[in-house]
């Protein structure tokens, strides 16, 4: 029971990751696939809280009086991801929209098809 | 949406409202959790608020893009910018200790200048990306 | 206790949005759902004393990453089509799905390794972040020690990504700025050549 309650936490962040990285690899329409990224994506960001979260800390903003706080780092690393995230999703959509006046479609299949490369 | 009153209303009402917490979120973010990056998201989305309610044109009539892409440049210009100026008072890069005369004061002013970079650089970029992504694949006559 | 319930709870709605995206196939659906998801783990984040970060995860993935996403389907797909779905998988799921259990499960032993979970103790607390917590208001005057970290100890991380953030709107813009002249269909276009 111990044992559970320790680690809970990171196997749910594992089966969120699992989740985001089945949608990547099994289906083959290109915005799906950019949704299990950033499913991917933000499960590696519930990770690296969970690791910087202290048990009864506070929020890193110094005040009188509290003690304990939460780690800081893991903080400052993901707050940056975030945003580059975002800039590089939409890079990726950008490509997508690309892809779709080209092909006529952002089926996968459809796409090889084309190409007549599977 | 150009013609549906209760979203006009609404927006003309929230927009000043999202505009205030955005400079409140890039100035206080020292003190409170925020920042130049979520004020500068908070700051576009105010403007993203706008183009969806009036019309991307307004909205470029607003912000027009020449003016955004200067702005994303000069974002990180100014970040690089602090950093060059604290080299010439004889720091390291990015040492803001030397900015002014005691340690701290330098190193608050040097915080507040490059996190209003960052908010400068974020706010222009999504506001590119979103004109970019409203205007694809639409003539000049469907985005008036 | 409550705290650990209230995790439990936002963790567990957040797996089940992730495989409900899986499992939708009207792509809107799956848009409204990733902003679902992306706001709860932003409460996720205030649970677990982030709030930096769950202010930027509720502005940025929940508000923008939705809005694009959006904006990108209403160019993919055609007005007249509603339902705006992605075709029947042609694939059996076997291969992905045991690629995706082997590591799965390959990970979850990975975790016996790991510290217990908010643990003080733990040696990702005791490296760095005592320092930066103790020194960080007497030397920079800053309360917020993320501010701290993220301006003046990592600037340079910093301007490194906000570098990156710029470089990613000109690549937007290379790649779909400014609008199509004509549209001529891939067939013919590969005719002529």
């Amino acid at each position: 029971m111990k044992y559970i309650v320790e680690h809970y936490n990171y196997w749910l962040v594992i089966i969120i990751m699992m989740a985001g990285f089945y949608t990547v690899i099994s289906r083959g329409n290109l915005i799906k696939k950019i949704a299990g990224l950033n499913i991917f994506q933000v499960s590696v960001f519930l990770l690296y809280i969970s690791i910087g979260n202290v048990k009864d800390g506070a929020t890193p903003i110094i005040e009188e009086g509290i003690t304990l706080y939460s780690n800081p780092l893991p903080h400052v690393l993901i707050l940056t991801a975030i945003v580059v995230g975002v800039a590089t999703t939409a890079l990726g959509l950008a490509l997508v929209v690309r892809i779709k006046e080209t092909y006529g479609t952002i089926e996968e299949d459809d796409i090889h098809n084309q190409d007549q490369s599977l | 949406m150009k013609h549906n009153l209760i979203l006009r209303v609404v927006s003309k009402f929230l927009i000043p409202l999202i505009f205030l917490f955005a400079l409140y979120v890039q100035f206080h973010g020292d003190f409170g959790p925020g920042g130049g990056f979520q004020a500068g998201i908070i700051f576009s989305t105010g403007i993203i608020l706008y183009a969806l309610v009036f019309g991307v044109a307004s909205a470029k009539k607003v912000i027009p893009p020449y003016i955004l892409r200067a702005l994303a440049s000069l974002g990180v210009l100014i970040y690089a910018a602090t950093g060059v100026a604290s080299l010439l008072l004889g720091g390291n890069y990015l040492e803001y200790g030397v900015l002014a005369s005691t340690q701290v004061a330098g190193q608050h002013l040097g915080i507040l200048v490059i996190e209003l970079g960052v908010g400068i650089t974020v706010m222009a970029v999504m506001l590119i990306i979103f004109f970019a992504f409203a205007e694809r694949g639409r003539s000049e006559e469907e985005c008036e | 206790m409550i705290e650990s319930a209230v995790d439990i709870t936002l963790l567990s709605l957040i797996a089940i949005h992730a495989v409900a995206i899986i499992r939708m196939r009207s792509l809107f659906a799956v848009i409204m759902l990733f902003g679902g998801f992306s706001f709860l783990s932003a409460g996720l984040f205030v649970a677990m004393d982030a709030a930096d970060v769950a202010f930027t995860e509720a502005a940025v993935g929940a508000g923008i990453s939705t809005i694009l996403m959006l904006a990108t389907l209403a160019l993919t797909y055609a007005h007249e089509d509603v339902q705006k779905e992605e075709k029947q998988p042609t694939h059996k799921p076997w291969l992905p799905l045991s690629v995706v259990l082997i590591t799965g499960g390959m990970l979850i032993y990975g975790t016996s390794d790991i510290p217990a979970f908010a643990d003080p103790n733990a040696p990702a607390q005791k490296h760095v972040a005592p320092y930066y917590l103790k020194k960080s208001l007497p030397e920079t005057g800053v309360p917020n020690v993320v501010t701290a970290v993220l301006a003046s100890y990592r600037g340079f991380d910093t301007l490194g990504e906000v570098t990156v953030i710029f470089t990613a709107g000109i690549a937007v813009l290379l790649l779909i700025g400014g609008r199509r002249k004509s549209k001529i269909p891939f067939e013919t276009r590969s005719n002529k050549e």
